[in-house]
């Protein structure tokens, strides 16, 4: 429980502004969650979250503070700032997850793998095989844009296709975390942890995957 | 009551607009006219002048009246400055091949340009600062209060050194800068205004596609329920009418040279006169289907050269289809298909060219839709009524705006040089503004003390193709092992995209300093000694100096039209203009020494409709003479004989009287 540092009555709902006395809030020790006013759960029903992020916004936008004095006006943009970046976080999926589960003191991406070694340079194990028969399509429709001629139909054709499958593939790690974050939602500690552990594996191969996904359709773009 | 007022500064003309009740309105100069031509001319310098008082700035003429100077002494005047705001001479390669911009000799790379105008050097954001004063004065002159308060429109695809130098004009104008709005989105707030605040209106998404004199700028926004959110913006600052001027241009000089073997290349204003055709022949076209251009030559040859508009449309079409990547990459950036924008809204002169419409027609596939895209408010003057619709909303004094918030976005990502060269991207572009991120630093040898980082915008992936911002060196790190110091840094870019930093040293709990070292900027101290006459401010005698001003006004028109006759030109006006002239004039002659202000200004005003036929006569002679090749030096000449000397006729609003009409007045000075 955050209290007002005017008026010092209990903040309710988001952090940034006292629902009281009005008073713009700057503590820059705010996380995302508590800016927006939502209590820190995967789940969310953006429409509503948005709502509010409107409202908040017209109470703290810098605009409200032109003829404000200097110190407000210095709130209001921190305070205005941090609300973007939490609406920002929080309106996307994945980086809703990557935050909360940093927030929970899990090492997510690069930072759990290492710098330069993160997994997602490393073909998840199952995936070895199919990985290895992608990038040779793409390098051989690579080397024949590099040589200027025309990309072998029948070459871009089986790209296409394998496109299409880690697509599918990308659909089902999103619909395997969305099954895991209900879990950790609703869960005790202990399902907590778990779930936790098996978003972040999914978020690697999550990125694995659309790192992929991405290379293909950039040399189909520059095929077509 | 306190006045701020919205500014759009534009490419090629610039305009001040103002809340009057819950109406955004332009505010025109003393010619009537709403738009200021964005040319600054330094007037000759007197030549018994006191150099050593050094008080004394330089005198300057700002809009309609320094057109003529790009004719009659193009050594001395610029336009399209806009083009060189936040650059370095490094990146202007292409603009000094189709702009006449003479840059200061000395000007090294990583530097804030200056720009020579006769015997002096200006920097861009001072060239601004002049067209911004110019504004402020009309602004003053029609509000009859000091105008200290100003929003300031930018591209939306103005980077962090454009915004700043922008700012930083506006500082140099003596306007302190509440707030730059992005020309698109403020395009958006004054066609927005008439619409429900209510919630009774689904959210809609518009698109806003800004053509205007050098910039290009795409907003995909959504309005609901009185706030505007822009999702994604795109474009390119140095795209616009312009380029097509110098298309044409190009296209004539070459022709000239060809058939007639007269190569106007090295006579500067012989080509500004024939750049003033060829505009006229592009405006032409968006109205005829064909234009003619008839140009007298260098020994009477005489250019003549139809140009049909299909022929035209050909020329400009790789200029146009330059718009439509960023409009498919605003698209793709805001998640949105073509049928998914509700509405387009075309803002900018160059919109009026059909073949743009065309184009916009075909991106957003509106005929298709059955729609039409908005066109009821001037292209020319949506934007500072945006501005002005802004400054009401920051004044918090309308109740019409009072219920309107603006959530705009950064244009470019943001990132650090990280190690090999490759840039580490720390916010998105697209970002909601104001926007934030931190970053973790720390030290590779024991005992560092210090830490270079360089900021940079751009979405390319290595950082010597993206645009440097700054150089920051964190100091005063508490010596340590090597990888133990964490120093956080904070980038927010404000509510202006204009970019700040902090960092602290976490362990020791140091604030880290900054130096921060704007790679295109000036320094505060730089600014301060730019600022533009800072007695201007003074409040006190604000009722007498602008009764002074009316009065020197009303003298300079007079003793101009008082040699009209003079003037050749004269007898080509009919009897009625004439008398009609001297009607006018008589009027002001007897208010001109009574104190009322209004009165006197009025009858400046009327005075200088009355004269506008026999300005354009002059404007007309002025072009015909250099396009008969005259060298500098014989026009240097001509105007001596004729005695033009170009002074303000008071340092308040001397570009606001009808400055050919002053002119005319010089001419004849010297004849009696």
């Amino acid at each position: 429980m955050n209290h007002c540092t005017s008026c010092q009555k209990a903040l309710e709902g988001s952090w940034l502004v006292c629902a009281d006395c009005g008073a713009v809030q700057s503590d820059s020790t705010i996380d995302f969650f508590q800016a927006l006013g939502h209590e820190r759960r995967f789940g969310i029903d953006t429409a509503a979250l948005e709502r509010e992020f409107h409202r908040l916004s017209r109470r703290l936008h810098p605009d409200r503070f032109a003829r404000a004095s200097a110190e407000e006006q210095q709130n209001s943009l921190a305070a205005t700032a941090l609300l973007n970046d939490a609406w920002r976080t929080l309106r996307d999926p994945v980086s809703r997850l990557e935050y909360l589960l940093k927030l929970e003191g899990h090492a997510v991406g690069e930072e759990h793998a290492g710098k330069g070694k993160s997994a997602e340079r490393q073909p998840p194990s199952d995936l070895l095989e199919e990985v290895f028969e992608l990038n040779v399509q793409l390098e051989e429709l690579r080397m024949s844009q590099k040589m200027g001629e025309a990309a072998d139909g029948a070459v871009v054709k089986d790209l296409a296709a394998t496109g299409v499958r880690f697509e599918s593939m990308l659909q089902a790690v999103d619909d395997a975390l969305a099954a895991e974050s209900a879990k950790w939602d609703t869960g005790a500690a202990e399902a907590r942890t778990e779930a936790a552990t098996r978003m972040i594996q999914l978020l690697d191969r999550r990125r694995y995957l659309q790192n992929l996904v991405r290379d293909v359709h950039e040399t189909l773009g520059a095929a077509a | 009551m306190e006045h701020i007022v919205g500014i759009d500064l534009g490419t090629t003309n610039s305009l001040v607009a103002y809340m009057q009740g819950d109406v955004p309105v332009v505010i025109p100069g003393v010619d009537g006219s709403n738009l200021v031509p964005s040319i600054v001319a330094l007037d000759r310098l007197p030549q018994d002048a006191d150099q050593a008082s050094g008080a004394a700035r330089p005198t300057v003429t700002v809009g309609n009246s320094a057109r003529r100077a790009l004719i009659a002494s193009p050594e001395r005047a610029i336009y399209s400055v806009k083009r060189l705001m936040g650059r370095g001479i490094e990146d202007i390669g292409e603009e000094l091949k189709f702009f006449p911009f003479r840059i200061a000799p000395d000007v090294q790379p990583g530097e804030v340009l200056r720009i020579t105008l006769g015997e002096m050097n200006f920097t861009p954001s001072e060239i601004s600062a002049y067209v911004l004063r110019q504004l402020k004065r009309n602004a003053e002159r029609f509000l009859g209060v000091p105008v200290k308060k100003a929003v300031i429109t930018v591209p939306a695809y103005f980077n962090d050194a454009q915004r700043q130098a922008t700012r930083d004009a506006g500082r140099m104008a003596g306007l302190e800068v509440l707030r730059l709005v992005n020309e698109p989105t403020a395009a958006a707030l004054a066609y927005g205004l008439d619409r429900a605040t209510d919630g009774s209106e689904p959210t809609r998404t518009v698109a806003v596609y800004d053509l205007g004199g050098g910039t290009f700028d795409i907003s995909i926004l959504k309005l609901n329920d009185g706030i505007f959110e822009v999702v994604a913006t795109n474009g390119d600052t140095h795209l616009g009418g312009d380029d097509i001027d110098n298309l044409l241009l190009l296209v004539a000089l070459d022709e000239i040279r060809m058939e007639h073997g007269v190569d106007l290349r090295q006579q500067p204003d012989a080509i500004q006169a024939l750049r003033k055709s060829v505009i006229e022949a592009k405006i032409a076209l968006s109205y005829d289907a064909v234009a003619r251009l008839d140009i007298e030559l260098p020994g009477g040859q005489r250019y003549q050269r139809e140009i049909p508009r299909e022929v035209y449309e050909q020329l400009i079409a790789p200029v146009l289809e330059r718009t439509a990547g960023p409009c498919r990459q605003a698209l793709a950036d805001a998640g949105l298909t073509p049928e998914q924008i509700d509405e387009v809204v075309l803002v900018g002169g160059s919109t009026r060219i059909p073949a743009v419409r065309r184009l916009v027609d075909e991106i957003f596939h509106l005929t298709a839709r059955g729609r039409k895209p908005h066109t009821e408010l001037n292209p020319d003057e949506v934007v500072a009524m945006g501005a002005a619709v802004q400054a009401s909303i920051l004044a918090g004094s309308s109740s019409a705006t009072d219920q309107l918030l603006l959530l705009d976005v950064t244009p470019l990502s943001l990132g650090i040089e990280a190690l090999g060269g490759v840039v580490a991207r720390v916010l998105q572009r697209n970002s909601t503004i104001p926007a934030s991120a931190t970053e973790h630093f720390t030290t590779g040898v024991d005992g560092q003390t210090n830490v270079a980082i360089h900021v940079l915008q751009g979405e390319r992936e290595l950082a010597k193709d993206c645009r440097s911002l700054a150089r920051f060196d964190l100091k005063g790190i508490p010596p340590m092992t090597a990888g133990m110091p964490r120093i956080e840094v904070k980038f927010l870019i404000d509510a202006n995209g204009i970019l700040q930093v902090s960092a602290r040293e976490q362990r020791s709990g140091t604030e880290a300093q900054i130096e921060v070292k704007p790679t295109y900027g000036l320094t505060d101290e730089q600014v301060e000694a730019m600022i533009l006459d800072s007695f201007d401010n003074a409040e006190s005698d604000f009722a007498e100096r602008q009764l002074i001003e009316a009065r020197l006004e009303a003298e300079t028109i007079l003793s101009a039209v008082n040699k009209a006759p003079e003037n050749g030109v004269w007898l080509l006006l009919s009897e009625a203009e004439q008398a009609e002239i001297f009607a006018t004039r008589d009027h002001l002659v007897t208010v001109q020494s009574s104190r009322d202000l209004k009165a006197i200004r009025d009858a400046t005003t009327a005075l200088d409709q009355s004269t506008r036929r026999f300005a354009e006569l002059m404007m007309d002679q002025a072009v015909s003479s250099a396009m008969r090749g005259k060298t500098m030096q014989a026009a240097d000449q001509t105007l001596n004989e004729n005695s033009v000397e170009i002074h303000a006729p008071h340092p308040f609003a001397h570009a606001e009287i009808d400055e050919d009409a002053a002119i005319a007045g010089g001419e004849m000075r010297k004849r009696q």
